[in-house]
């Protein structure tokens, strides 16, 4: 009986489909093949963002059922001085981790641009920071951070007499040291989108601008620069996301006392692991979660905004 | 023929299904990844098994940071695991989310228990039941690089015994370069590593304090005690400038490496530094006060039966819990991970009390305190930020003291409210 319905309902919907035109069957083809990726994407990654929303108005701790709590996490939140702190660490990280990264890669780029001996080679060793794994970076550089007689730094600050320094153990030196390992780990791959900008500005403008009088600096401003402009909005909003989202190198870094010396590196996203993972209490961490979504959201926007073209 | 063949045929299939039946029951137990632990669980799974061919278990680890979540999560899934190990400290944590259940009191008389174990086992009581048995217990001691001590002109056969010969003692094995900084240690200093339990349930006893209230729920060491022996221990970097936090990343690593002449940690870095071969190394008591009063921090792992076990695997999880907490595990345990047994008769055997290394840790168990921590992370870090404020920002050990105690007591209540 069932068998005899399916045949029944199936003879139907192949007229049907006969009598769509070749247009019609491309474009329901191709959304058939996009809705499995558009309904994955929307599963994993949409459906937990709106579950968040939900999960920062409950005090849910993975143990015992949520239970409503309204605004009570976000009062917490801003009255927290932790969270305050961790909120000024993380734009210190933006605010002079991005431009200073973009300012050296791009310096970078534009010199590299112009050397051919052994071009390729140098690209590469600017790159290979980028392809190794964050958290082996970061514990060569907590050695190289090291107090004598292991760490490198201070062992040659020593051979000249001069005192050593604290670094990662130090309230005020650790995050800048943590932010300069960050800086260069993604320089490479700053420098290389750069390079391909450069790269992408037709030659004939230089030409008629060297033909014209022009300077180096003049042509500098007045060619390359706003001419490299969609990439430098690229390398603005993707690094940008990078420091607000930074956690591997704080973390291992510092995994003895993560986020210390008295969380003067803790980045947002480390607070939030730390609440949800070490403390459970999902409530609080996926309010955080969402105040870090907000910030993400305004200044990419903002940036997008600032930088378009008009 | 052919009906040979089904008779045959049909023979084999009974004879498999009942094999299956004997078979029926596998369990699965949980801890976290440590080579010793896991080896030495491994012999203690095959021992079992051997002797109860019904069961099989399957050892399941993860790595110590993802621990508990995994525990926390597999339980809210509904798949934990039938035995399971955990800290003393989680057990307020798993106790009330439903992650063990009470053991029953035919297969594990409490009276048994407590004439068997140890005192500090009734960290596992809550109520009326009993959570889980440790098969090892784990305490403090003072190890010192022999070595070391003979350079300085020490003798390696009499190590500090009070607190005032711990400090000359470090004063005489410490070693600067000429710009003034410290190259070799006297005493690591390392909160983040055993020094918060020294600074908490030792120091602060001798300096005349008590950390806590009996039931741990209020903090008391910022009244008495707590804000000298924070000066005691933050005086060895900034006075007496004998350690220094963040030598060599940590106090275990200064001590292995042969640039630390004393350091304070447990029985379970016995198994590490047993691979030391450029010295030799000696273990005594942590100091007494000029009192003579001594005090130490014991601590264990026990193993617990997950909530989820029913019937037969409940039963079975039972005798494999039995006899992973029975004197023959214990040996075992001893001898590959290097923790003292649970139970006193197992522990406190003449061999064991002859062992120069095993002895200072024994007779520490006389004495211990074992913290009832609400949040073992939460509460470790209020003692890494009290130290670090007095080192890195100058702030005055009464002062620190006293924002660590209303740091931690807010921990205290926010988890017991």
């Amino acid at each position: 009986m069932t068998h005899g319905a399916t045949i029944g309902d199936a003879a139907p919907k192949g007229r049907v489909w006969d009598r769509f035109p070749i247009r019609t069957k491309r474009v329901i083809w191709a959304w058939a093949f996009l809705a499995l990726p558009i309904i994955f994407y929307g599963w994993i990654r949409f459906y937990p963002t709106f579950q968040a929303f939900w999960i920062s108005f409950t005090d849910w701790d993975i143990l015992k059922p949520a239970q409503f709590v309204g605004f009570e996490n976000y009062d917490k939140l801003i009255h927290d001085p932790a969270f305050w702190k961790v909120f000024r660490n993380t734009f210190t990280y933006l605010i002079i981790g991005a431009p200073v990264s973009l300012v050296v890669a791009f310096a970078v780029a534009y010199y590299l641009d112009r050397v051919r001996f052994m071009h390729g080679f140098i690209r590469a060793l600017y790159f290979l920071p980028f392809l190794t794994t964050a958290a082996a970076l970061a514990w060569v550089w907590r050695w190289i951070y090291q107090p004598v007689p292991i760490g490198l730094i201070n062992g040659f600050l020593a051979q000249f007499g001069i005192p050593q320094q604290t670094f990662l153990k130090s309230t005020t030196q650790a995050l800048p040291a943590i932010m300069v390992t960050a800086i260069w780990a993604g320089l490479g791959f700053q420098v290389i989108i750069f390079l391909a900008g450069l790269r992408a500005i037709p030659q004939t403008f230089y030409e008629a601008a060297r033909i014209d009088g022009l300077g180096e600096g003049a042509i500098l401003r007045k060619i390359t620069l706003p001419l490299l402009k969609p990439t430098t909005v690229f390398l603005v909003v993707f690094s940008s996301i990078g420091f607000l989202r930074i956690f591997d190198q704080v973390y291992n870094m510092t995994s003895n006392d993560p986020g210390g010396p008295l969380g003067s590196t803790k980045p947002i996203v480390l607070m939030i692991y730390q609440t949800a993972f070490s403390s459970f209490d999902m409530g609080y961490a996926a309010a955080q979660t969402v105040v870090l979504f907000t910030i993400l959201l305004i200044v990419s926007l903002l940036q997008l905004w600032v930088l378009r073209s008009r | 023929m052919r009906n040979r063949f089904m008779l045959a045929g049909l023979a084999a299939g009974i004879s498999l299904l009942t094999l299956g039946a004997a078979q029926a029951v596998e369990i699965e137990y949980w801890q976290y990844a440590y080579d010793t632990r896991v080896t030495a669980m491994d012999q203690l799974i095959a021992n079992f098994e051997a002797a109860n061919p019904d069961i099989t278990v399957k050892q399941t680890t993860f790595p110590y940071d993802d621990y508990q979540t995994r525990v926390i999560a597999a339980k809210a899934a509904g798949q934990g695991p039938d035995v399971l190990q955990l800290f003393y400290g989680w057990l307020d944590k798993f106790q009330s989310g439903g992650v063990l259940q009470p053991l029953s009191t035919t297969a594990f008389p409490h009276d048994q228990i407590e004439a068997d174990f140890f005192p500090i086992v009734t960290a596992m009581k809550r109520g009326d039941d009993y959570y889980g048995l440790p098969t090892a217990v784990r305490s403090l001691a003072l190890f010192y690089n022999k070595k070391l001590f003979e350079e300085a002109g020490l003798d390696p056969a009499n190590p500090p015994q009070t607190l005032d010969e711990l400090v000359a003692a470090a004063v005489a094995t410490a070693k600067h370069d000429d710009a003034g900084n410290l190259i070799s240690e006297g005493i690591t200093l390392d909160m983040a590593g055993q020094d918060h339990q020294w600074w908490r349930e030792v120091l602060t006893r001798q300096f005349g304090g008590v950390p806590y209230s009996d039931d741990y729920r209020t903090v008391t060491y910022g009244e008495k005690g707590g804000t000298e022996a924070l000066k005691f221990y933050t005086d060895l970097q900034t006075e007496q400038k004998v350690g220094q936090a963040g030598f060599m990343d940590e106090g275990q690593a200064a001590f292995r490496g042969g640039m630390a002449a004393m350091t304070i940690d447990g029985t379970f870095r016995l198994g590490s530094f047993r691979t030391i071969d450029q010295f030799e190394w000696g273990v005594t008591e942590l100091p007494a006060n000029a009192d003579g009063l001594r005090s130490n921090y014991a601590s264990y792992f026990a193993n617990g039966i997950g909530s989820s076990a029913q019937g037969e695997e409940l039963a079975a999880a039972e005798k494999f819990l039995a006899y992973v907490s029975s004197p023959e595990a214990m040996q075992i345990w001893l001898e590959v991970v290097g923790e003292l047994p649970a139970r006193k008769a197992a522990a406190l055997t003449d061999t064991n009390l002859a062992d120069p290394v095993l002895a200072p840790f024994l007779k520490a168990l006389d004495y211990a305190q074992t913290t009832q921590f609400v949040d073992e992370a939460g509460q470790r870090q209020v003692a890494i930020d009290m130290a670090n404020r007095v080192l890195l920002e100058g702030q005055s050990p009464a002062d620190s003291v006293a924002e660590a105690a209303a740091a931690e007591q807010a921990i205290i209540d926010d988890a017991t409210k």
